[in-house]
């Protein structure tokens, strides 16, 4: 959240010299409690209670429904480290982490890069690599399920045309996940774009001369002594933002696969959903959500350690 | 020498790559267009085109809005956007204004709870929060899937750092002009923060308009259906057998928010990156 580079200009009002003049402000107990309470009640309710209850009902045998329930202790941990499902669901989300993240990053920083490198069609591309963000992913997951079409698929049909063998993408054990992967990528690789752009204009440009002065002339030499270190923070930031996000991949799995085939493409959350809201074992499910607050908080503390630091700023 | 043919060559090859890729990353809306348009006997070809040879656009449109509610589904989803958005602007700026402006007794740790809040992912509060308004009798309702995103510590993080940016000065001459501390919330505070408030707004409604999670959870009766659920509902129903007008729904549910992003591009692309902050 300390990223500067990152706040959009719309936010970034020049501090006006009087807020510095730190004048004691006056308490208003009574009337800042009344500006707070609704936030408070709602945050109560809707954020930290039920942070608090999954961690609770993990430790019950709780479904919904049933009349009473029990503390089990670790029982429904002992149970889902011993179930097979849980560990290629936990396999599964790792792997597409591992394929999205670099994937879109890479992919991201190059498009930023090549944007900023000219100065031709830059706010076209811009919009062109950004709309994948803004397109309901429900929707267009539907539409690569049709291109991904066994037999009357474009990219199938692509395939043909130069003599490649057709793949039934999506139905396939092997291939299924990195169809899921590709479309991770497709979507999060604008995101990233737009963000690493949003670093890319905050380098001063008179690094650049200096490193020509230096003798540092190429671009190949200028990535890699001003760019890239100068990128830091950034990538940092962008790697943990995507992570996070591919963690939570839920909604193309749900509609395309729905765990399948085989449990070849069972992730996390859909593995939490069919648990909580299909065969509603809400204390187990519980548990599993924990898991995943465990990984998600724990990619936070790295970045949060990460950028504590590296302190790169010019 | 060598330096002026580079100049010549890059501009040229840059756009050449970034055609490239651009063409990859629009071949799904491309591929959606093209079938949308096309006759059945068409999309069920093993050879490849493009462009249909006979435009079958209109027919697959009225097909999709026959065989389902689009409109009602559109309206959903403006009804679910616009209400989560204003409560969250109506519960978040009087929380933010005294984070940021009073002095009170646990205002740090409240703040501290704030910046916590940030980083829970909406998955991990579902199942009690599912309860809770299965407790309620809540649940399948417009009130289920606003009711639990009423509250945005985001919203109230981004708002109080602006607010911190707001002199004083114009805060005491509200006072001394015998404005009570909601007035000044709503009319010194609000105006001089519309450009985070829009921000936000698109972030909000981009955020909630393509939601699939919350939405699939709580409703069952397609009289509720937000846009992601509508069409995958109609995905379900047709079962693979009618890609016409199914491209042409999913065309439907996603040209409100692609046509007010090319038209606003700029403000679009800040409110959603302000998702990076979150």
């Amino acid at each position: 959240m300390s990223d500067a580079v990152l706040t959009p200009s719309a936010l970034a009002l020049p501090r006006p010299a009087a807020v510095l003049r730190r004048r004691p402000l006056r308490l208003r107990g009574g009337a800042a409690y009344a500006l707070v309470g609704p936030a408070v009640v709602l945050m109560l309710l809707m954020l930290i209670g039920p942070l608090c209850g999954v961690i609770a009902l993990s430790f019950t045998d709780y479904q919904l429904g049933a009349p009473s329930f029990a503390w089990i202790g670790l029982a429904n941990y002992q149970d889902m480290f011993a179930d097979k499902t849980f560990w290629i669901s936990l396999t599964n989300t790792l792997t597409y982490v591992v394929v999205v993240v670099p994937g879109s990053v890479v992919l991201g920083l190059g498009v930023a890069l090549l944007i900023q490198s000219g100065t031709g069609l830059r706010a076209f591309y811009r919009t062109v690599y950004f709309l994948p963000v803004m397109a309901t992913l429900i929707a267009m997951a539907i539409v690569w399920e049709f291109m991904l079409h066994p037999q009357f698929g474009l990219v199938n049909g692509l395939l043909r045309s130069v003599g490649l063998p057709a793949h039934g993408w999506l139905q396939e054990r092997d291939t299924a996940l990195l169809s899921l992967c590709v479309i991770g990528v497709w979507q999060a690789l604008g995101f990233n774009m737009v963000l690493f752009l949003a670093g890319l204009v905050s380098i001063p440009k008179a690094l650049y001369d200096a490193a020509e002065i230096d003798g540092a002339g190429g671009a190949w030499s200028q990535f890699r002594l001003v760019t890239w270190p100068l990128l830091g923070p950034v990538t940092v930031f962008v790697v943990v933002i995507t992570g996070i996000r591919s963690f939570q991949v839920f909604d193309t799995v749900h509609v395309l696969t729905k765990g399948g085939p085989s449990k070849a493409t069972e992730v996390l959350i859909h593995t939490m959903y069919m648990e909580g809201f299909e065969f509603f074992r809400s204390g187990y499910a519980a548990a599993l959500t924990v898991v995943f607050l465990v990984c998600v908080l724990a990619l936070t503390l790295v970045k949060a350690r990460l950028t504590a630091r590296q302190v790169h700023y010019a | 020498m060598s330096r002026t043919i580079k100049l010549g060559a890059w501009p040229l090859l840059r756009h050449v790559v970034l055609l490239a890729g651009a063409l990859v990353v629009l071949a799904p809306f491309i591929w959606m267009l093209s079938t949308a348009s096309k006759p059945a006997d068409e999309i069920y070809s093993s050879e490849l085109h493009l462009i249909p040879h006979h435009f079958a656009l209109w027919e697959n449109l009225r097909e999709a809005f026959a065989k389902a509610d689009l409109w009602r589904y559109l309206l959903n989803g403006l009804i679910v956007t616009v209400s989560i958005f204003a409560l969250q602007i109506l519960i978040a700026l009087p929380a933010a204004y005294a984070l940021a402006k009073l002095r009170f007794l646990g205002r740090g740790p409240l703040f501290a709870l704030v910046l916590f809040g940030i980083l829970i992912p909406p998955q991990a509060t579902a199942i009690p929060v599912f309860l809770l308004l299965h407790k309620l009798g809540a649940l399948d309702s417009y009130a289920a899937l606003v009711l639990p995103f009423t509250i945005s510590v985001f919203g109230i993080f981004l708002m109080r750092q602006f607010f911190k940016t707001v002199p004083d000065d114009l805060i005491d001459a509200a006072r001394m002009d015998g404005i009570s501390e909601f007035g000044i919330v709503w009319r010194v505070m609000l105006p001089t923060a519309i450009p985070a408030v829009t921000a936000f707004g698109i972030f909000s409604v981009v955020a909630h308009w393509n939601d699939y999670f919350w939405p699939l959870i709580v409703l069952n009766s397609p009289q509720y259906y937000t846009p992601p659920l509508a069409v995958a509902h109609f995905r379900n129903a047709e079962a693979g057998t009618n890609y016409g007008p199914l491209m042409a729904a999913a065309l439907v549910i996603i040209a409100p928010l692609v046509i007010a992003f090319l038209l606003a591009q700029r403000r679009f692309i800040e409110g959603i990156t302000l998702t990076g902050l979150k």
